[in-house]
């Protein structure tokens, strides 16, 4: 039983990173009607900001995290005016294509500067590990912190897109563009505004993921990101809450399925949930059906 | 077309500086549009062409014509949805040339569409909020950290939209969601948030549409009310021809993307090519 729910936390700790980056992926596709593979690369790039600025440039742990998601945020919105942006009116699979590209060019451009050997991330988190039930269930700070900032941000992104007059520009651009456009609302602005603040986000995962899972690569967020994607569209693309519950379920699921059916088969459990979920629910668990316009 | 109601309150329409007509009394000040050579092209074929208007400040004007003469063109060339790939464009004096449909907006023009595209998922009250965007100010920091100028920001944009709202008797939906809304109600809601871009002129695609005459005898009393209150100049596609002759004072007739009539309600009725372009030539007797 605390075996079980020893697992359940955990599952949980890493679901929050999932979700953190899912908003990424879900916010982007909202608005700007893409996926965004490039994503799972800024989580990486954070990362390695973060190691570079204890490692080698001596700063403290949380500024090592501020640096990182100012890097990414710059990242996040150099990205989409390079790359994205004057794709505006191409195919979709165009912009999907580019995405790929992107992800790989982030990839070797991290292989380039940082080597291809793995690094030891240190934890910037000081929080020791709490006990319960005798020492039975350990609880460590990771957990908790990653938690509390999944929380934290879904709050702050929630109250963010539903009371502020840029968090209302953003949803009408994600209903209808044209729309929204003609009422005077800067597309392209809200558009790179909407990158910043998921490549920010993706920075606090990384250097959270990494806290947890201390072997840090230029591939370190492929896998991670290809997850975050999956919870993304298991919990309904372009819905905040669908990316919390998403993400916490995959990891839940990836989690509970390495401890319980085999270790060799967590990640295609993971993936298995997707399908079948895709097959019932194609919108995933909380998206809208989307009508089209004839 | 004989049979329909003469103008409420006939203007004179008196010849513009350039050319075209304009109501009398906005003689003495800049039109709100000018549209000269106007045209564009998709792929050889001329959707509109050589199109030439004129509206004053403060014009109630129509835009009528046939189905696919391009009325919804023109509005897309007006709004830079479409850019012309002929003549120039002046709004409020100034050449919108190479500008977006936001740029086009910020200058004062803003349009309802002919199939309603509200943000169905919004309520009404933000609907008109959005609208607002760029009338009330505060950064993104304070947004996020609910400084004060936060507060101020959107208890500003809260009484304003209830304030327009109010044109229309529609504040107690406010909370309503926008797409829930009975057709006519999002029709006014359009207008509403089109008003809330504060344009010097609106654009309405077929503000009538779906009302039944009862309603249509509303919108028309309420497109006069806003013309009056908020000074602007109002350019309609209408195929209501009671609401056309009823409130235009110049009326614009395209067909096959040309314009093939323009003057005043009575002109129009009268005027053996428009009788043409709707019902097709006369029989000999």
């Amino acid at each position: 039983m605390i075996q079980f729910l020893s697992y359940l936390v955990n599952g949980i700790s890493l679901g929050s990173v999932y979700a953190i980056i899912a908003l990424g992926y879900s916010m982007v596709y909202g608005i700007a009607k893409m996926l965004n593979f490039a994503h799972g690369d800024v989580i990486m790039v954070g990362a390695f900001m973060s190691f570079s600025a204890t490692q080698y440039w001596g700063m403290s742990p949380m500024a090592s995290v501020l640096i990182s998601v100012v890097v990414c945020t710059l990242l996040g919105i150099t990205i989409e005016r390079l790359a994205y942006k004057p794709l505006r009116q191409a195919t979709s699979l165009a912009v999907l294509i580019t995405a790929i590209g992107m992800s790989y060019l982030l990839q070797n451009l991290a292989l380039l500067i940082w080597g291809a050997n793995p690094k030891s991330f240190s934890s910037v988190i000081s929080i020791g590990t709490f006990s319960l039930f005798n020492g039975q269930l350990r609880i460590t700070g990771e957990t908790i912190v990653t938690v509390l900032a999944n929380l934290v941000i879904m709050i702050a992104l929630t109250l963010f897109t539903g009371k502020t007059k840029m968090g209302k520009a953003m949803r009408a651009v994600s209903e209808d563009r044209g729309a929204a456009e003609l009422m005077g609302i800067n597309v392209n602005a809200t558009i790179s505004m909407t990158f910043a603040i998921g490549s920010g986000l993706a920075a606090i995962a990384g250097v959270l993921l990494c806290s947890a899972y201390p072997v840090l690569m230029p591939t370190t967020g492929a896998m991670p990101g290809i997850k975050a994607f999956t919870a993304a569209v298991f919990g309904g693309i372009g819905s905040i809450p669908g990316a919390l519950i998403g993400g916490i379920l995959l990891g839940v699921i990836e989690i509970l399925g390495k401890a319980y059916v085999s270790t060799e088969l967590g990640d295609a459990l993971v993936f298995a949930v997707l399908i079948i979920v895709l097959l019932v629910k194609p919108t995933g668990l909380l998206g809208k059906k989307v009508h089209e316009k004839v | 077309m004989t049979q329909t109601k003469k103008p409420r309150t006939p203007t004179r329409m008196v010849p513009a500086p350039s050319h075209g007509i304009i109501p009398e009394r906005d003689l003495n000040s800049q039109p709100v549009l000018e549209a000269r050579n106007l045209g564009i092209e998709f792929g050889g074929l001329h959707a509109v062409e050589d199109f030439n208007l004129i509206i004053g400040r403060t014009e109630i004007a129509g835009l009528i014509g046939p189905n696919g003469a391009g009325k919804t063109t023109v509005f897309n060339l007006l709004t830079k949805v479409y850019q012309p790939t002929m003549g120039t464009i002046l709004l409020n004096g100034r050449d919108t040339a190479g500008m977006n449909t936001m740029q086009a907006n910020k200058l004062g023009i803003a349009r309802t569409f002919q199939n309603i595209r509200l943000f169905g998922n919004m309520s009404v009250e933000d609907n008109v909020r959005i609208g607002l965007h760029n009338q009330v100010r505060y950064g993104m920091f304070s947004g996020i950290f609910r400084l004060p100028a936060y507060y101020r920001g959107e208890r500003q944009m809260h009484e304003r939209a209830l304030e327009l709202l109010s044109i229309f008797d529609m504040q107690d939906l406010a909370n309503h969601q926008a797409g829930s809304l009975p057709y006519g109600a999002q029709r006014r809601l359009e207008i509403v948030r089109a008003l809330a871009t504060n344009p010097s002129l609106l654009l309405l695609d077929e503000p009538a549409a779906g009302m039944n005459p009862h309603e249509t005898e509303e919108l028309m009393e309420n497109i006069a009310k806003i013309r009056d209150k908020f000074h602007i100049a109002i350019l309609l596609i209408e195929h209501d021809m009671n609401l056309v002759m009823g409130i235009c004072e110049g009326i614009c007739v395209l067909n096959y993307g040309r314009i093939i009539a323009k003057g005043t309600a009575e002109e129009i009725q009268n005027n053996p090519v428009v009788i043409e372009a709707y019902l097709g030539k006369k029989k000999e007797a």
